[in-house]
């Protein structure tokens, strides 16, 4: 805690360096940036969830008046990649193709339509004729690896999928100790089977690029996505341009919770931009948005927990299954999650199992969901230890906390799953999950609630708790960059890859500058994601930006901080060990002399030592430190309808030292709020055909303010010495414990155990209509 | 066809297809403000005023606005100074990624010329139709209370 200080412009509630010019409602969305004879692209896509294509008839499309281009799997280059924006080389399966001669699910890209009106563009587009020659599909996930069950990815030259000819796309299986031996000598032996349905994203930005030629020839992306620098990358791949051909910018982005970290519309209208030179367009409908992005992965796991009489957790196991869908976007490594990131909160255990398979289905394509397989895995894992609770007769709340993880300990699991490669090992720096939940239970009066007699009517309360933990950045492989440099009024430009899609990143970063340069927050100028200007970053993901990101610039302005002391010590005759640093001002701590900032990055520029100050930093993680957090809920179930009202959810969260609180927790209320919908109405669905049907805000239901419940979010004083400023992540773990709380709360209100979620009124009436309550 | 129309107090003549979108004809007219999101009436996202009500452009035909005054964002900063409704909301923290903050803003400024003491309830029912993916709502609802403050002149 010796670092710990006062500071000025960190942990302080600064208001977001773009919020002005977003609330004034300034052109600043990829959308609202005109480019005059632009060509609107609109994609034809597969009505059938499985077919090959026979042939494609443009010919009437290309009558229609405006229509300029029409291109299909045969304009387009071959290359197999991955959509998925990872690491290079990516852990996912290379089984993507830009247009294929196959479709997999109702959604598949068939044509690109390119016309000067976008409604000439729709118009075109349902008039290409395209003759399939329908194939069976795989509808249900856990029918995908049966014997005889229709192969998915029959094509050449995929690379990395498990077992094609089983549509297994990944599989991961590993053991600390042997588990089944540790279960059998347990008191207690609970195993149940948890299923949890996919999510939406539902973001309120749709997915949209444009790519132009700007005057040198070189091809320009600006687009909503989470990984510009990837997007670069997989561009240059699959159209085979040089990266220096290639310039990508991300404006502001409205919102992505994971759904824009893969290339979904940049291919297409590149593809319209390579063939015609014009500059194209596309912004995705919200059908699309829905249908033919990503979802989260469905999953069922079977969970067994082990304990003594005594209630420690000896062995733990959890045995899964996810649906990747047509495609195998974030497959082995979202899998991967839902263990890494659950089974290191209960490190006291002999034993421990995670395996299973991710499997296609002819269903939308799976991908990166905050959370990204952890709020998958803890429904199983926080679920399964509270049913042990009960068969000991324990306090489910107590039996956790008693098991947690805690400061100063560790867990193999750290060291054995990293994501798609091993992990790292790591000891736990900072964990207040003691004081989340201390705070937490007053809050909802956990202790006067949790054991309350049942009073008898139509309505009756319970609550439920869930524990949970992510991490900070993909250890070791994750890299962020940034650079700094001065101005002649000593502001600092800052220019950093890192990729703010509304979450606060770029105002957070300009905090730990101003922190660390002594400077107020408007002195700095921050410029973020494009490829062209801004330094690397692996973009806006795993929790990574705070932790990866913020060294990389925290480190980037100690560096230029250095260079200002040598220069002011030159200046000021005076040795650089004796200048410090302090309110825009260089000082002489021997005798006060100073000099401000801006006189003397003005004197480096024309008359005194002439030199541009900049510094750069690079910055990847050695550890990945977890965020913790206690939710806490209180449900009201209404016996005649099987309605559920969640009447108080309180989360806790230990996420370091938040550089700007007010943003921290509304990254916990929100994705609070996501959990709360996914847990009980956000429900997809699809027809006999596998065509989703709640696709639009009128089918799937996301909360509106009339959902919106008592919510109640805080964090608890914490401090990760190895984060910037003792900064851990917050963005992801917020939607990890919503499910299970509300899991945990039905069952200690009504003594009904869901095990499917999301918990709909008709699932818990029929059980409540079974069970005769 | 051709309508008139007055947005922001600025006259504008246009030529528009009939089944044009008042969406669609403002975004082209450059108020960038409007966001298209669901494009079917679902999520608010779109709203612009019509006469100082609250409408959703995307499902506004702009041929039956002919003659009408709209009031967009782009407004209601005069001299790029923020409107206190704008200020609270980012003091508040009620904007994340700001997609729905447009909408957003405009229908808590025709509720709040109605209702200048709004309490959580009357919130949350004047503004359901404007979705948010990001805050959760919790600082939205602080913001909406900021605002009424400031707008009726007491400090925070």
């Amino acid at each position: 805690m010796s670092e710990r200080k006062k500071f000025n412009y960190v942990n302080k509630n600064e208001i977001k360096v773009d919020g002005p010019s977003i609330l004034k409602g300034k052109p600043v969305y990829t959308d609202d940036f005109d480019f005059p004879g632009a060509l609107h692209v609109v994609l034809v896509r597969s009505t059938y969830p499985h077919a090959r294509i026979k042939s494609i008839d443009k010919e009437k499309a290309l009558k229609v008046p405006g229509v300029v281009e029409i291109l299909t799997y045969e304009d387009v280059p071959q290359k197999i990649f991955t959509k998925a924006g990872q690491g290079y080389p990516e852990p996912s399966p290379y089984d993507s193709f830009i247009l294929s001669k196959k479709v997999r699910y109702v959604g598949d890209p068939v044509a690109i339509v390119a016309a000067e009106t976008v409604n000439a563009a729709r118009i075109a587009a349902s008039k290409v004729n395209v003759e399939y020659e329908k194939l069976e599909p795989v509808l249900d996930f856990k029918k995908a690896t049966k014997d005889g069950a229709p192969v998915i990815h029959d094509e050449e030259g995929t690379k990395d999928i498990y077992d094609p000819s089983r549509n297994i796309a990944s599989h991961y299986e590993m053991e600390v100790g042997n588990t089944d031996e540790v279960m059998e000598k347990c008191d207690y032996v609970v195993e149940k089977t948890y299923h949890i349905n996919t999510q939406l994203h539902a973001m309120m930005e749709p997915h949209v690029s444009i790519s132009y030629y700007d005057a040198n020839g070189r091809l320009v992306v600006i687009t909503s996505t989470q990984v510009p620098f990837h997007t670069r990358r997989i561009l240059s791949m699959i159209f085979d341009i040089p990266i220096r051909k290639i310039r990508v910018i991300k404006p502001r982005i409205g919102g992505g919770f994971g759904g824009k970290q893969a290339v979904h519309v940049e291919p297409y209208v590149i593809a319209v931009t390579l063939k015609t030179g014009r500059p194209a367009r596309m912004i995705f409908e919200r059908p699309e948005v829905s249908m033919a992005t990503n979802i989260r992965h469905e999953m069922e796991f079977k969970a067994t927990v082990g304990a003594s009489k005594d209630g420690t957790i000896k062995a733990l196991s959890l045995d899964g299954l996810s649906n990747t869908g047509a495609y195998g976007e974030h497959a082995l490594t979202v899998f991967m999650v839902a263990g890494s990131k659950t089974l290191p909160l209960y490190n006291k255990v002999e034993a421990v199992r995670f395996r299973g398979d991710v499997v296609y289905t002819n269903l939308p394509p799976a991908g990166a969901y905050r959370g990204y397989g952890a709020p998958q895995g803890l429904f199983a894992l926080d679920c399964v230890i509270d049913e042990l609770a009960h068969e000991l007769e324990a306090d489910p709340l107590e039996l956790k906390r008693k098991n947690a993880i805690k400061e100063g300990e560790t867990s193999p699991i750290f060291k054995i799953m990293g994501e798609g490669t091993e992990g790292v090992e790591q000891i736990v720096r900072s964990c207040k999950l003691d004081e989340c939940i201390e705070k937490g239970k007053k809050i909802i009066k956990w202790d006067e609630k949790i054991n309350h007699k049942k009073e008898p009517g139509k309505k009756v309360r319970g609550v439920g708790c869930a524990l949970a933990m992510q991490g900070s950045g993909i250890a070791k492989v994750d890299m962020g960059a940034a650079s700094v440099k001065v101005n002649e009024d000593g502001s600092v430009n800052l220019h950093l890859g890192a990729t703010d899609l509304g979450t606060g990143s770029d105002t957070i970063m300009a905090q730990i500058v101003a922190e660390t340069l002594d400077i107020p927050v408007e002195k700095v100028i921050v410029y973020s994601s494009d490829t062209d200007m801004t330094p690397f970053d692996v973009g806006a993901y795993a929790s990574s930006t705070t932790y990866v990101s913020g060294n990389a610039v925290k480190n980037a302005a100690e560096k230029l901080k250095n260079r200002i002391k040598e220069k002011a010590a030159h200046y000021l005759n005076t040795d650089v060990d004796n200048i410090e640093v302090k309110n825009q001002h260089a000082l002489n701590k021997e005798n006060g002399e100073k000099i401000s900032f801006s006189d003397l990055f003005t004197k480096l520029f024309y008359t005194f030592e002439q030199e541009q100050l900049m510094a750069s930093a690079s910055y990847v993680g050695n550890e990945s430190p977890p965020p913790y957090l206690a939710t806490f809920a209180e449900v009201e179930v209404d016996l005649e309808t099987g309605k559920v009202d969640v009447l108080k959810i309180v989360s806790v969260a230990d996420c370091g030292m938040p550089i700007n609180p007010i943003q921290a927790r509304g990254q916990l209320e929100g994705a609070t709020m996501q959990g709360l919908g996914w847990a009980l109405y956000e429900d997809v669905k699809y027809d006999g055909r596998g065509r989703m049907l709640t696709n639009d805000f009128f089918t799937y239901k996301i909360p509106s303010r009339m959902d919106y419940v008592n919510m109640e979010c805080y964090l608890v004083d914490s401090y990760e010495p190895s984060g910037p400023f003792g900064a851990k992540s917050i963005a992801e773990i917020g939607i990890d414990t919503p499910v299970p709380a509300i899991a945990n709360a039905i069952y200690n209100a009504t003594g009904i155990r869901l095990r499917e979620a999301p918990f709909s009124s008709e699932k818990l009436l029929m059980e409540i209509l079974k069970n005769e309550i | 066809m051709k309508i008139k129309l007055t947005v922001n107090k600025k006259a504008h003549e246009v030529q528009i297809d009939p089944g044009e979108m008042l969406l669609d004809v403002l975004r082209r007219l450059g108020y960038k403000s409007v966001r298209r999101s669901c494009d079917s009436a679902s999520c608010g996202n779109c709203t612009v005023l019509l006469e100082g009500k609250p409408i959703l452009s995307c499902i506004t035909f702009a041929a039956s606005v002919d003659n009408c005054s709209i009031e967009t964002v782009e407004g209601l900063s005069e001299k790029e100074e923020l409107h206190p409704i704008q200020e609270a909301i980012l003091e508040t923290g009620g904007s994340q990624c700001g997609y729905c903050i447009s909408g957003l803003t405009l229908t808590i400024k025709s509720f709040l010329a109605e209702n200048p003491d709004p309490d959580d309830e009357e919130i949350k029912k004047a503004l359901v139709g404007n979705l948010c993916r990001c805050t959760g709502y919790e600082s939205q609802i602080k913001a909406v209370k900021l605002a009424a403050k400031k707008l009726r002149g007491e400090k925070r």
